[in-house]
């Protein structure tokens, strides 16, 4: 057991990250691929129209996983965040870093999908209500945190504001996800949940989960690739830096 | 106790405060948050009195009328358990349909008719091919029969 746990905490370091994150983007790239070739052939060519909104609902392909991985990478990102307030180690306040500008672009996505699937559907692009306006609420946090790191030099203090905005932002995930529980929204209700079965047609939820793992293995390699160029960034006048083949040249 | 875990429980602690915090003042705004409101809420007197609002529920069936000009649109908006009539001029949305889910803003008159000034459809999380809601409509209507 101790010589797990000397393993994982092994991998903490920069140094022994850089080069193991290097070996696995090449994996999470390759089940993008298949995840999203096979998603989108269900989501276009399998999946059979819906009763009440006709073609028109398939943006749900693209709404619903970015929206998923919205709230997801935010919760992802305060773990790391916390981790580093708490343990005071380097690389988690990068893989929080790492882990915003996709979060942000999750969030964006699903806010966009959002409108163009509202305005024929319900009659609008946007509406106040709980469920929108809370996601907004997570896009602008994750801008807030990419202004706040950026705004502070110190790396090391960037990380630890950030830290604390995003462990206080994350009041904000429950609200989303339940928002259409508690109050009165004009978005509907969930269709897939944990506590019952999916309200929707087998295909239409196997292309679904396809995408959301397609989007999640993207998320996965973008911010790999992304902490690699923070390390890269922050370590640079370290010797094991200086040492990489790929910087030779 | 070492400074980690003194930090951890600092970080514990904040979390449960501000999680606190938040629950008691989405509570506070609980009213404020409300997107629309019932015809039960409203026949209740919750709705705001002269102000504009939202009315949601389903759309009656069969209580759709359109007026000579075929701009003028009047429905009733039901909860099954009380129903108010709108009045709407303007173009509806495509998925408005009678049985269904709309939400209507505007003012609720003296006469108890609620004339809007935005119709949205509200739709519902199931998604199914046309023959799986034809399936589930002819055992809507089987079990209907059985009832009566």
């Amino acid at each position: 057991m101790s010589n797990r746990i000397v393993n994982w905490f092994k991998f903490a370091s920069p140094q022994t990250f850089y080069p193991l994150a290097g070996k696995m983007i090449p994996w999470f790239w390759a089940l993008t691929a298949v995840f999203g070739l096979v998603g989108l052939y269900i989501g276009f060519f399998v999946a059979p129209t819906d009763a009440q909104q006709g073609e028109g609902y398939r943006i749900i392909f693209i709404h619903v996983p970015a929206s998923w991985l919205s709230m997801f990478i935010y919760l992802i990102m305060a773990f790391w965040a916390a981790l580093g307030l708490g343990f005071n180690t380097r690389l988690s306040g990068m893989m929080a870093s790492a882990l915003a500008p996709t979060g942000a672009l999750m969030a964006f996505l699903s806010l966009w999908t959002g409108a163009l699937w509202g305005k024929p559907m319900w009659g609008t692009w946007w509406v106040w209500d709980a469920r929108l306006t809370s996601e907004l609420i997570l896009f602008f946090l994750y801008l807030g945190f990419i202004a706040l790191q950026s705004a502070i030099d110190d790396a090391r203090r960037a990380d630890k504001a950030g830290a604390v905005l995003a462990l206080v932002g994350v009041a904000n995930i429950p609200i989303i996800y339940f928002s259409v529980k508690w109050w009165n929204t004009l978005h509907q209700g969930a269709s897939v949940s944990l506590t019952r079965s999916p309200s929707m047609a087998q295909t239409m939820l196997w292309g679904m989960l396809l995408m959301a793992l397609a989007f999640w293995m993207y998320s996965i390699a973008v911010s790999l690739t992304r902490v690699r160029a923070i390390i890269l960034e922050r370590e640079r006048h370290a010797g094991w830096v200086e040492e990489l083949k790929e910087l030779k040249s | 106790m070492k400074p980690r875990h003194k930090r951890f429980a600092l970080i514990g602690g904040g979390l449960a405060v501000l999680g606190l915090a938040a629950a008691l003042v989405l509570n506070a705004f609980q009213s404020n948050l409300v997107f629309f409101f019932t015809p039960t809420q409203i026949a209740a007197g919750e709705a705001p009195k002269g102000k504009a609002f939202r009315i949601g529920g389903l759309v009656k069936d069969g209580s759709l009328k359109r007026q000579p000009d075929g701009l003028t649109v009047q429905f009733i908006v039901t909860d099954t358990a009380k129903e108010f009539p709108v009045a709407y001029t303007g173009i509806l949305p495509d998925l408005f349909r009678e049985g269904k889910g709309v939400v209507a803003q505007g003012k609720l008159g003296e006469n108890g008719l609620f004339t809007a000034s935005e119709v949205l459809a509200k739709h519902d999380e199931n998604y199914m091919p046309p023959e799986a809601q034809h399936a589930v409509d002819e055992a809507h209507k089987a079990a209907k029969t059985v009832k009566q």
